[in-house]
Formats: structure tokens, sequence, C-alpha cells
């Protein structure tokens, strides 16, 4: 963002529900003017935007994780609840905060308005989707909720650009907290030790506001008392304590009280301000729904949007991705025209540019994916998925949501892992992080095909089922049965928590926006580029060199691999995989390969110097060259159909990829997951394939 | 011919409405996010459809569809109103 020489003058908050339509009008506000990290420490999205009012004033706006309310539960929804209390000593206090409510949702959505209204933060309203709650026959007399609620309310319609310059308008204005005094009540009993303990904590220098929000929360159930003990004077946690005793005796269930109370008095508001008109029926939406989560239509709907999706990224992506390898290529083929042959030019075509076009290569997966992403998002059908998959991905402890990051898997880990952000429970998000790599990749197909091609006999089983096929199926079904084990074990042992609680809205059927499709598609492409793609880059450049150095003259270039250090690491391992069955040309072929599956087949081809004249014989040529190495040694072949199940094994397995160690540093903040992630899986890859090898030489 | 009474939330039927009596569940934040979701004492709600391989469970509630598995389910206890 481009404002050091422009004065930012206000620190502007938007805040909602999830599904209100916060982000719409948080990209109507900024516009382009925005961009994303993370909170310090935790890996919760913030993102931020510049405001330009009409008088030429600028404010940042700073968009809130979307919550239900402030009795946090969810690390995003703990960061709010931070913030809004001003426990968060590294953001500034906001001098306004915008909380975007769903009208045709009002009542539950005005739950949170009366938190931050207690709170006595200066709020203003953005009453939005007005249109579909008309639609639904609501009409909201705005005045009268306005003067109840005692704050301003500006209706708005967010994807049609409705109410946003008046909203602008009043953002720009000086706010202040609702003057109202508190309208809603406690049963006395509940009230008098609520406002005794609010006193009881303003003595100890708590402001009056987070005092009273704390004392609600600490009276509401003895475990919320519980997780702050450490953090409470001992007075404080000995007056709770006396407090819950006597309340239990009174048998006074105070977690439902203190709901209740909010939404009794929330309740009276809408019978004053709404008026209900008489129901039109089955909304529009409701019977889109008969048929979206339909016994039968419903998976076949699904299956349908799930097939066009794995298609566009396994198959469509292709198209731009060969296009930008093919654009690198010519480019490579250029710079070698301009530049003086040497080490310079083999450092910036072999190293640079082709770490370059490796990360630049992954962009239209991940376009592709979080166009379809966002698509399924707007459209409110993410929701209906989840709810369609939930009691599958339950079976091994994970979410409903946990399904689509595992889906895109098998084109990519790293559109799949960046997927996983809608994730809520930070244990679930971690685990589908990490067993999505387990997934086939389409990174693994090339060493499949090669494998497959050279070594598995072209015979069928009954006539109908050839074994080519069948090996390649079964090596895409051992990704998926590993990581659904996988997945089992992390949530049984390492991450262990219970199964995440499914307790998720559906939110009505609504037409995307395109414009905030292509927002988030820009945002997930940048931050690639930018994050993940330095690390990939600086990796090839060590691989290149390693791979490059120590220099000899004048040798072929399978001698020259041979003597480098890859070449040599590549001896150096041999005595640790010959147990699996692989010679030191495969471990060669192990560490070159580690930007990137496939370049297992380039890698293979220098070392049996097939030239790359043609794709399609170089495959065919270079599976012959292998299957007619004979180990010196043993006098054997190099290559049998058991070490390329094996290889294939170990491939499906294994962490060969850094660019999803790169992408998993970014996303979970840190290398504790993304080391782990390599170590346990490069350890199964090498128990699983030990075992295939062992098996295999004693059934043969 | 369906009795009225009281029975937790997983037994009804699509199409079935009730008003809820209580929620007991030890977990306290599952509760928490239960009542703030609109699941308070009293208020109405409608079975619309369980999910195709039945479970979970979708109602409305408050005027917006909600949904949750069987196991939460179980444990809100709700007077059905259906005749």
């Amino acid at each position: 963002m481009n404002t050091s020489e422009e004065i930012i003058s206000r620190n502007i908050a938007i805040i909602g529900n999830p599904n209100s339509g916060k982000s719409t009008i948080f990209n109507s506000l900024t516009g382009l003017r925005q961009k994303v990290a993370n909170y310090p420490g935790v890996t919760v999205e913030k993102k931020e935007g510049i405001v330009k009012f009409k008088d030429g004033s600028l404010a940042i706006l700073i968009d809130l994780p979307g919550t239900y309310s402030l009795t946090a539960n969810a690390p995003d929804e703990k960061i709010v609840k931070d913030i809004l209390l001003g426990r968060k000593t590294d953001i500034d206090p906001f001098d306004l905060i915008i909380c975007v409510v769903d009208a045709s949702n009002l009542e539950r959505n005005l739950y949170l308005v009366s938190q931050i209204i207690d709170l006595k933060l200066p709020v203003i309203m953005a009453l939005n989707m007005i249109d579909v709650a008309e639609k639904s026959g609501m009409t909201i007399n705005v005045n009268k909720l306005s003067e109840e609620l005692g704050i301003l309310i500006i209706p708005t319609v967010g994807n049609k650009h409705r109410g946003i310059e008046a909203l602008k308008a009043a953002a720009n204005r000086r706010a202040n907290y609702s003057k109202k005094a508190r309208q809603w009540k406690l049963p006395i009993v509940l009230e008098e030790e609520c406002i005794e303990l609010k006193n009881l904590l303003q003595i100890h220098s708590w402001t009056e506001a987070v005092a009273f929000h704390d004392a609600v929360t600490l009276l509401s159930s003895p475990y919320y008392l519980e997780e702050q003990k450490d953090l409470l004077p001992e007075e404080i946690v000995e007056h709770v304590l006396q407090d819950h005793n006597r309340l239990n005796i009174l048998g006074m269930d105070c977690q439902s009280e203190i709901v209740e109370a909010r939404y009794e008095w929330i309740k009276s508001i809408c019978g004053s301000a709404v008026i209900f008109n008489r129901n039109t029926g089955k909304s529009l939406s409701d019977r889109v729904d008969n048929i979206m989560t339909h016994k039968f239509w419903g998976f076949l709907i699904f299956l349908s949007i799930m097939t066009i999706i794995f298609q566009a990224i396994f198959t469509w992506a292709l198209i731009p991705m060969d296009l930008i390898s093919k654009g690198f290529d010519s480019l490579g083929i250029l710079i070698t025209r301009i530049l003086p042959k040497g080490e310079l030019q083999d450092l910036i075509v072999n190293g640079a540019l082709s770490g370059v076009s490796a990360v630049v290569t992954f962009l239209p997966q991940i376009l592709f994916l979080f166009f379809f992403i966002g698509l399924l998002e707007d459209t409110g059908y993410m929701a209906r998925a989840a709810f369609i998959m939930d009691r599958l991905m339950s079976k091994v402890g994970l979410h409903g949501k946990s399904f689509i990051p595992m889906l895109s898997s098998f084109a990519c880990a790293i559109p799949g892992i960046m997927a996983t952000r809608t994730i809520e429970n930070r244990k679930d998000r971690l685990v589908t992080m990490l067993v999505s790599p387990l997934m086939s990749c389409s990174a693994r197909l090339p060493i499949y095909v090669l494998m497959i091609a050279a070594f598995i006999p072209k015979k069928s089983i009954l006539g109908i089922i050839s074994l080519p096929g069948i090996t390649l199926v079964s090596m895409y079904l051992l990704g998926l049965f590993t990581a659904l084990g996988m997945a089992w074990i992390f949530k049984k042992t390492l991450l262990k928590s219970d199964t995440p609680v499914f307790i998720m809205e559906l939110p009505p059927y609504k037409l995307p926006s395109l414009k905030s499709i292509v927002l988030q598609m820009w945002e997930k492409g940048s931050l690639f580029l930018k994050r993940a793609g330095t690390i990939i880059l600086g990796v090839s450049i060590i691989l290149w060199f390693l791979s490059t150095y120590p220099k000899k003259e004048n040798f072929s270039p399978s001698v020259q691999l041979e003597q480098s250090f890859v070449g040599r690491i590549g001896h150096f391992v041999e005595p640790l995989i010959r147990p699996l069955g692989f010679d030191w040309k495969i471990g060669i072929g192990l560490i070159s390969s580690m930007l990137q599956r496939e370049v297992f087949v380039s890698t293979m081809g220098t070392i049996y110097n097939v030239k790359d004249s043609d794709k399609g014989e170089s495959t065919i040529s270079l599976g012959q060259h292998m299957k007619e190495d004979i180990d010196p040694v043993s006098g054997h072949p190099v290559f049998t159909v058991l070490t390329a199940i094996c290889l294939m094994v170990y491939y499906v397995l294994a962490m060969q990829c850094m660019s999803t160690i790169a992408i998993m540093k970014r996303e979970t903040n840190g290398w504790k997951w993304p080391l782990f992630q390599f170590c346990y899986m490069t350890a199964l890859a090498y128990c699983v394939t030990l075992i295939v090898y062992h098996v295999g030489l004693f059934l043969i | 011919m369906v009795i009225m009474g009281y029975k937790t939330l997983d037994r009804f039927q699509p199409g079935e409405t009730g008003t809820i009596d209580l929620i007991q569940t030890p977990n306290y934040k599952v509760r928490q996010r239960l009542l703030e979701m609109g699941l308070t004492k009293g208020s109405r709600l409608e079975v619309i459809r369980f999910a195709p391989m039945g479970d979970p469970i979708e109602i409305t509630v408050r005027g917006y569809h909600l949904s949750l598995r069987i196991e939460e389910a179980k444990t809100i206890t709700l007077l059905s109103a259906a005749g």
C-alpha cells in the first residue's frame, strides 16, 4: 500500500457473523487497496485495506475474522475477542467498528451486536442484504431499530454496491458508542452477582465495559474460570468460585440464563422494529436445497461438481501450465543465445530460471482451484458440500470441510493446503494439511507413467482389467487410504482432539460476485508467489549448484552428474536405500527430485544419456535403457518389476516436494510442522517400501 | 399417531417441529455454541432433513438454517409440537 505520503487519520474495524456479507462490504470499501498478513504468533489471517473518503482523508480498515459471538472458542474468534477487549497490544484501538449484520437473519446477528454494544465501543451497523430480507417478507423499521439499539444503522446490499457510499460517509463522521443503558437483564440473583463481580473487577483496574463482559463470561460456566484462572487475581478466583457454589445451590443454569436473557431482549426489539409479513411459503433457496441435498440427486450433483473441479485443476490447468513452461523454455534458449557460455549462463538458465518456472507453473492450478472454491463459497454450496460429506470425514475424525482440500490435493497439494483455511479448528486444519500431500498429485503421474510403461506387462485380467491400469489405480488408492489412515492416527495421538463439532450454518443460496472471487484468486496467487516462491527459488539454485559442481570439463552429462555433489550423495546414500532395492542412480533421482517429483524422469534421462529430443519417444527409450541396465556387482538387472513398484510406492508416500514444504511453512507460521511432515512421510515411505520389497522378494 | 411429548432432536422426523427444553452436554464449549446459535430454551425449531448419509441433520431456528450432527442432536431435548 503506497500511502506513505498521505496521512492515515483513522483506524476502523469491520466485524460480523460468518455469511453476513462482511467480506463483500470490505471489498467494496477498499477495492484493491488491501493486503493479507498473519496476526503475530497465530495462523489467523489478518486482512487490512485502505478506505479513501470523499474529503481525501484515509483510514485503515481491518477485516476481523467472522464470528458469532465474543465468547470465543476457535483461534480466530479468540483474536476478535482479544482485539475488541483491548488485549492485543500490537493493534491500535479502533476509532470505529462497522458491524455487518445479515438483515434476513436478524435475531442471531444481533447477538454479536449486543455484545459489542455492551463493550461501549464506537459502532455503526451495516444492515446488509436488506433486499433478501424484504423478499422473504420482512419489513424492517430501520429508525426504530436504530433507536432501540442506540447506534447508527445504514441499510446496504453489499453485492449490488447499494448503501456503500452512505456507509462510507457515516464512517467518516465521528461515531459514538451506544449511550443507552443496558436493556437486557438477567434473573435478579444472577444480575446481582454479576454487578458485584463487575465492581470487584473494576477495583482491580478493569475498565467498566470489559469488567462487565468478563463478569458475564466468568459467571456463565465454571470452566471459563478454569481457563483464565492463571490470569486472574486470587481474590477474583475465590469470589467467582463462591458465586458458582451459591448459584449452583439455587439450581441456576447460568450459561443458559445469560444467553437466553440476551436473546429475550433481541426478540423484543425485533418484535417492535420488524414486521413479518405473511409467510410466502418455501423460499427459492429452500426449494433448490430440496434437490441439492436430496438423497439421490444431491449425490449426483455433488459428484458432478467435484468431477468438474477435479477435471479443471487436473486437465484444463495443464494447458496454461504447459504454455508457461514452454515460455520459460524459449526464454532459456534466448538467454543461452545472448549470454556467453559459462557459469553465469548455466546458473541463470538451469538454476534461477528453472526455479522461477517451477514456481510459476503452479499458478494456474492455484488460480483454477480458488476460482471454484470462491464460486462454491459465494453461492453457499460449500456448506452443503460439507453437509453431504461430513458423515464420511467424521469416520476418520475430521470435519466435512476437510473434503475439498483433500480432493484438491489429487491435483496438487499446494492449493489443497491453502484451501484448509476454511477449517476453523486449528488441530483439524493441521491434520488435513499433514495428510493432504499423500494424495497422488499430478507431479507423480510422469513417474507412474514411466515405470508402468517400462515394467508392468501389458496383460489384462479377465480380458477387461488391464494390469498397467490397475497398477495406476492402486497407486492412487494407496495414497488415498494412507491419507485417511494417517488422519485417523494423528487425531488419536499427536493432535488428539474430539471429532470436530459440526454446528454449521447453511446460508441461503445466492448469486456469486465475480469481483470477490477474482479478488480471492489474486490474493492467493500473489501470496503463493511471494511467500513460497522465494523458498522454492532458493532451493532450486542450491540443487543446481549441487548437481553442477565440482565441474569436470569434457565429460558427458551423465558422468558429470555422477561425480557432482548430488552424484556423490547418491553414492553415499546407496547403502541406506539398498534395502529398498534402489541403487545410487535412483538415489540421484530421489535427491534431485526434491524440488519437484517429476524431475526424477528428466534426471533419469540425463543419467541414461537419453536425448530429450521428443518427449513421447524419450519416455519409451528411457524405459528401454533402464530395463537393459545391469548391476555390475550382482549381475542382475538394476530395474525389475519389483523395483518399479517399490519406486512408485516410495513416491506415493514420500514428501518429495519442496514447494509443499514452503507452503506449509507459510501456512503454519514456522518450520516445526513442515519438518515434522517431511520426516513422517519419508519414514513412512521408507518403511512401507522396505516391506513391499522384501515381501516381493519372498514371493518371487 | 405422533405422541406429543419430550424427546431428543435426533428422534424427530423431517417436517416435525418442537420447542427446546434443555441441552445436556458435558462439553461446555459445545453447549455455549449451541445456545449462542439461538438454541435457547423455548425457541422453536423445525427439522428440515437429514443429510444423504443420515447424518448430520438440518434444522431451522430463529429463521435460519443450521446443521448439526446426530451426536449433538441427542443432547437436545425438545417438546414436540406435532400432533
